[in-house]
């Protein structure tokens, strides 16, 4: 009785501002000014997938025009500006928020911690965002165009010859940029700080470690990233001569800057896939994840490699020789690394009792379809034979089933694997059935054939092609309408899935572990506001 | 939910430590972020020494060579060849007047570049080298040449310009042919500024 009495008076001040912060603001206020993870890391998964949805709608045009050869529907340089947004969206504001906000949802709940180590930075970071995006975007309603230099902005073709859209995207990146540095230090702050007592590094679920090493990644590139756009600004507008040669710069130096951020970026949009997959795999077959930390060193040593060979994407400039076996060889080391991983998730399979899913089915298929991926990368990396590759439907291919089947896919894994927890509901099943085997067939036939089409000699950013392309790109582009369509499905199952459906327990998954399914689904507002015990 | 009081100052000593820890990461993460951002700037110079000490990117010297090679290497016969280019919309005429000569190591030579600007308008040019492949550029050595400095020709006014170089001794053996490319750029508005 005389605790009780204790504890009232001690806790008088800690209840009360519990009591303040459970008291929700409605409609947009509270979207604006909040702070909670979990907002916070839902305004981030939609804004993700506004934008896939947005990138996509441009992919259909590009496809529509590829459909036959010759010119039909836009012409060549607004072709070039969709592939240009077209990228930029995909890369910046769908893959790149999707992890953030998976990260924001589940970080905290999986090492135990009441909320992100820096909310209101949180908040920032997310709400600049849709600025970026409303930026670039609004750039094809000017008269200048949209950017059309690609996604990868060489000079001299964003200074030089810019169609006058430069300052507009050098804008959006910057605020980009800024986006994600914020977001990577919250990452990093909350995971070194918050864990909850017990949680060494090693007992860390390896989703938790991923988006670790990513944020350090982040943290490391974001900023060249925005130096060069800042150099680009300065050769368009202010005369200054970093990629000019007439002025005594050299436009090999963009490319060197540029995908020294570059191919960092690439794994910053891989890694926490494999944290996805890492969780999903060992869930569904009912046994531990195998060999955890080879899979922790795994992971460290591809983001230390991947600063090592960033003019893999160079081999054409005229490097000489030695550099072309410096980073051919360094590029196929990282093979290695990956290979690990690949082994490891079929080890965690093998003789598990193994049941099928959604979000089991979307992680098979990301371990198939994303090692594609990795083969025709290793194929890129060979110097002799990327000179003829380069830039070719091959490259095109080889990103597509590293990002969509690869990234994209762990995302759709990651929101049917926590959609229960997120929502309190199961998903209509048999509907999110539908969006895996119609995404799986049509992204299939969406890039498989563009290998061939690369190998043939198609060359990418292109508005036309020679007429032996034609029946490849009908089909093609039958896969991509096919593939824009059933995204749509998923939205269905998301809508479905908030506004009712059969009650989810706390752990819907019987493999499934870790914190996050200690509390009750829907989880609540707060949640771990005392850490749990870890041992 | 109760907590022992105990445990209530030990969560709130706890938050206190998290803050001050908080700020400490924080700092250090900035700290990279400006880093990096310096790195990339850095990384302009760093480009230009790498490229002079190793003669990478095929670039040559941009100010006058003396002469310094002990003889002729009569036993070698180098084949260089002269290409021009305009950069995207120049509208000047300009060409090497003979398109290849052969030279063996340490031998003197004297070439001449044919340019008319065929616009209305004055126009400054800036013709900027380069030597393919890239290891032999460390090499090839101008002890006069007009990309020295900026070219202003007049409305239709022509000129005939002049390179004086000399292929070093040490040239690596496997190299027997070398290509000097020209591109010219319009540098008119940048020298007004
Ligand atoms: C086994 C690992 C990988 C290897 C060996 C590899 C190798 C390469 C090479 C050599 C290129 C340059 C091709 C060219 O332009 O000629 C390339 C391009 C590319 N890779 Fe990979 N890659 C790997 C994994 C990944 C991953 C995981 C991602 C992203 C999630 C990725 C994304 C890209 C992108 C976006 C491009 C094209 C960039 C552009 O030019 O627009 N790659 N890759
Ligand atoms: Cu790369």
């Amino acid at each position: 009785m005389t605790t009780d009495v204790l504890n009232e008076t001690t806790n008088d001040h800690d209840s009360h501002d519990e009591h303040h912060d459970d008291h929700k603001m409605t409609g947009l206020k509270r979207w604006l000014y909040t702070t909670n993870h979990k907002d916070i890391g839902t305004l981030y998964l939609w804004f993700s997938f506004i934008m896939l949805l947005t990138g996509g709608a441009l992919a259909m045009v590009i496809r529509a025009e590829l459909f036959q050869p010759g010119l039909q529907i836009v012409e060549p340089d607004f072709f070039n500006q969709l592939t240009t947004v077209h990228g930029l969206i995909m890369v910046f504001g769908a893959i790149m928020p999707a992890f953030t906000g998976l990260a924001n949802w589940m970080l905290p709940m999986m090492i135990g911690a009441p909320d992100m180590a820096l909310p209101r930075l949180n908040n920032w970071s997310f709400w600049i965002l849709p600025f970026a995006f409303g930026i670039l975007i609004s750039s094809f309603f000017m008269e200048s165009g949209a950017p059309n230099f690609g996604w990868t902005f060489y000079a001299p073709l964003s200074t030089t010859y810019s169609n006058g859209s430069t300052a507009f995207f050098v804008f959006a990146v910057h605020i980009m940029g800024i986006s994600s540095i914020m977001g990577a230090i919250n990452i990093v702050v909350t995971i070194m700080n918050m864990r909850a007592p017990g949680m060494t590094y090693m007992k860390m679920p390896l989703f938790v470690w991923t988006f670790f090493i990513t944020a350090y990644l982040l943290i490391a590139v974001m900023p060249v990233l925005a130096g060069v756009v800042t150099m680009l600004l300065t050769d368009t507008y202010f005369g200054t001569s970093f990629f000019n040669a007439a002025g005594g710069g050299d436009p090999v130096l963009f490319q060197h800057i540029f995908w020294f951020f570059g191919h960092p970026e690439v794994y910053i949009m891989i890694l926490p896939a494999f944290g996805i997959v890492s969780t999903t795999i060992p869930a569904f077959s009912r046994k531990k994840l195998f060999g955890y930390s080879s899979m922790v060193y795994a992971t460290s040593s591809i983001a230390l490699l991947s600063f090592i060979v960033w003019a893999h994407h160079m081999f054409t400039t005229g490097m000489p020789l030695f550099g072309e076996l410096f980073f051919m060889y360094c590029t196929m080391l990282i093979a290695v690394p990956t290979g690990v991983k690949v082994f490891n998730w079929v080890a965690t399979m093998w003789r598990g009792s193994m049941t099928f899913e959604t979000p089991m089915l979307f992680s098979l298929a990301f371990v198939i379809l994303f090692t594609i991926g990795g083969f025709s990368g290793l194929m890129l990396a060979m110097t002799p034979v990327d000179f003829q590759y380069h830039d070719t439907y091959f490259v095109v291919a080889h990103f597509h089933y590293v990002l969509v089947t690869g990234s994209l896919f762990s995302i759709y894994a990651a929101c049917y694997y926590w959609l229960p927890k997120w929502t309190g509901n199961m998903y209509n099943d048999s509907l999110s059935k539908w969006h895996f085997w119609c995404s799986l067939i049509s992204v299939n036939l969406l890039f498989f054939p563009m290998h061939f089409l690369g190998l043939a000699g198609m060359p990418r950013r292109i508005p036309d092609y020679a007429l032996q392309f034609a029946d490849f790109n009908k089909w093609v582009s039958i896969g991509g309408f096919a593939f824009g369509l059933s995204q749509l499905i998923f939205l269905a199952v998301v809508i479905k899935c908030i506004r009712g459906g059969e009650k989810a327990p706390a752990k819907p998954w019987d493999g499934a572990e870790g914190l996050e399914w200690s509390v009750a689904s829907p989880a609540p507002y707060h949640t771990f506001s005392t850490p749990p015990k870890v041992d | 939910m109760q907590k022992e009081p105990e445990q209530a100052i030990a969560t709130e000593i706890a938050k206190q430590n998290t803050v001050t820890n908080n700020n400490k990461v924080i700092k250090k993460l900035v700290l990279i972020v400006f880093g990096m951002f310096g790195f990339g700037f850095a990384l302009v110079p760093l480009y230009d020494v790498f490229c002079d000490i190793t003669g990478l990117n095929g670039k040559t010297n941009t100010s006058a060579a003396t002469y310094n090679a002990d003889g002729i290497d009569t036993s070698r016969t180098i084949t260089v060849q002269f290409i021009t280019r305009n950069a995207q919309g120049v509208p000047w005429q300009f060409e090497p007047v003979i398109n290849e000569m052969k030279v063996h190591p340490g031998e003197m030579k004297f070439v001449k570049f044919y340019a008319k600007n065929e616009a209305t308008h004055d126009i400054v040019g800036q013709a900027v080298p380069s030597v393919s492949p890239g290891i032999a550029a460390a090499y090839f050595q101008k002890i006069e040449c007009f990309c020295f400095t900026q070219q202003p020709l007049k409305a239709s006014e022509d000129v005939e310009m002049g390179l004086q170089f000399y292929v070093d001794l040490e040239l690596p053996p496997e190299v027997t042919t070398l290509t000097l490319s020209y591109t010219l750029y319009d540098v008119t508005e940048k020298v007004a500024s």
